[in-house]
């Protein structure tokens, strides 16, 4: 391998290629951070129905989350810094999602698995079932299915791996919240007669102003008979 | 498993009325602790065994009946059933391999139902009474520990009487119709109250 000519400090090449030569690899500090995070995230272990199945599946050896640097399941809140929702969140359990949720150190991560974790699913018309946890927690990946696949849970993995290789942690726009001035413990709900008070946090979501799929009282699409 | 006579324990406690289209023993909740250790440990019975604890409620309602009028026609009569509440408990033996024997107990009262808890005789029948208490809110004397079990403590309603009404939480309703299109709309005017 030829080494380049040192002698004469002008001639070094400080393109990529050129410094590679050299046997230097010049990089952005938030592209190492970035890369290292995104590929060791450590799930909080924690599962609620038959999704949780399937991200047990998911950890085991036939599909083996470890390719993607996140079987490390840890039992504690404050040694993960991803929580994958799997299951139906009944009103009874919210609080407890949400104080775990704020116990976590930062930068951390939601998964919403299957259709209850995202909107009540089946079960959405219950007087029991939370419709969605993203009512009190922001959520970063939404994975639809009931239950969905490991595969499925897998790729929403590499949803997150992209989503925090795009993060910018230092410079003037921030992005990554953990370094951002965005408030991240939030309100626990409180459990009050027959329902949750607030329904839902405003900080992390509303209900939309006007129903896309609704249009004069009947689903759009859909005369009015 | 081998079906179980009834005709034993009616023999016993001639008081007591057996409905035949339920094939159910109707117990008043005085009777309960005499004829439930009465039937644990007859040798002809030797229910062992409680399976499953449910409530029921029934609202009052108009039921018609075919009957015979003086003419000899068969016409429809229309009664009022009244309100009532059931606990309704199987048993099975293990011993003799028979069963289900099914026995209820029957308050006429939704306000204020009490019956007699199973708990005393059988261990088994602690968790499960306290599910009919929480979701039905029928009271049982000599439990040792009634308390909600899958609701929250605070909990306002008994959540599977007929005439509960769940809470109006529809802010967002996809693709909603009928009922829910309705109590969706109510839900949004009351947000928008709320906010100014």
């Amino acid at each position: 391998m030829n080494s380049p000519d040192l002698s004469d400090q002008k001639a070094v090449d400080l393109s990529p290629e050129g410094t590679a030569k050299a046997g230097v690899i010049l990089s952005s500090l938030v592209w190492i951070y970035n890369w290292s995070r995104s590929n060791s995230v450590w799930p909080l272990l924690f599962g609620w129905a038959c999704c949780a199945i399937e991200m047990i599946g998911t950890a085991g050896s036939r599909h083996d989350i470890a390719r993607f640097g996140a079987e490390v399941f840890r039992p504690s809140p404050r040694q993960s810094d991803l929580m994958i929702v799997s299951g139906t969140v009944t009103k009874k359990m919210a609080p407890q999602v949400v104080r775990i949720y704020n116990q976590m150190p930062e930068p951390k991560y939601v998964i919403a698995m299957g259709a209850c974790a995202i909107s009540g699913g089946p079960f959405k018309q219950g007087y029991n079932v939370l419709k969605g946890i993203d009512r009190y927690i922001p959520v970063d990946v939404y994975l639809p299915g009931c239950p969905p696949r490991p595969e499925a849970l897998l790729h929403s993995l590499m949803t997150l791996q992209k989503q925090i290789k795009r993060q910018k942690s230092l410079g003037r726009t921030i992005t990554n919240p953990a370094y951002g001035e965005g408030r991240r413990i939030y309100p626990v709900p409180e459990l009050r007669g027959d329902d949750l008070f607030p329904p839902f946090n405003p900080e992390v979501w509303t209900p939309p102003a006007k129903n896309p799929n609704v249009e004069d009282g009947c689903p759009a699409g859909r005369k009015s008979v | 498993m081998a079906a179980i006579d009834h005709k034993g324990v009616i023999r016993q406690f001639p008081e007591l009325e057996w409905e035949a289209s339920s094939g159910s023993l109707i117990l008043s909740p005085e009777k309960v602790d005499e004829v439930v250790s009465w039937l644990k440990e007859d040798p002809a019975y030797r229910l062992d065994y409680l399976s499953c604890v449910s409530g029921v409620d029934y609202l009052e309602k108009e039921v018609k009946t075919r009957v015979r009028n003086e003419a000899g026609k068969m016409v429809f009569k229309t009664s009022l059933s009244p309100e009532k509440m059931e606990v309704v408990y199987h048993f099975y033996s293990m011993e003799k391999k028979t069963g289900p024997f099914i026995l209820k107990q029957r308050v006429l009262s939704r306000e204020n139902p009490v019956v007699t808890s199973l708990t005393p005789h059988y261990g088994g029948a602690e968790l499960m009474e306290r599910e009919v208490y929480d979701l039905f809110g029928i009271r049982f004397t000599g439990h040792p520990d009634l308390r909600r079990i899958l609701m929250w403590e605070g909990f306002q309603h008994y959540p599977m009487r007929k005439d509960y009404v769940p809470p109006n939480d529809y802010e967002y309703e996809p693709t909603p119709h009928g009922d829910v299109l309705e109590r969706a709309r109510e839900r949004r005017e009351e947000l928008e109250g709320q906010s100014p």
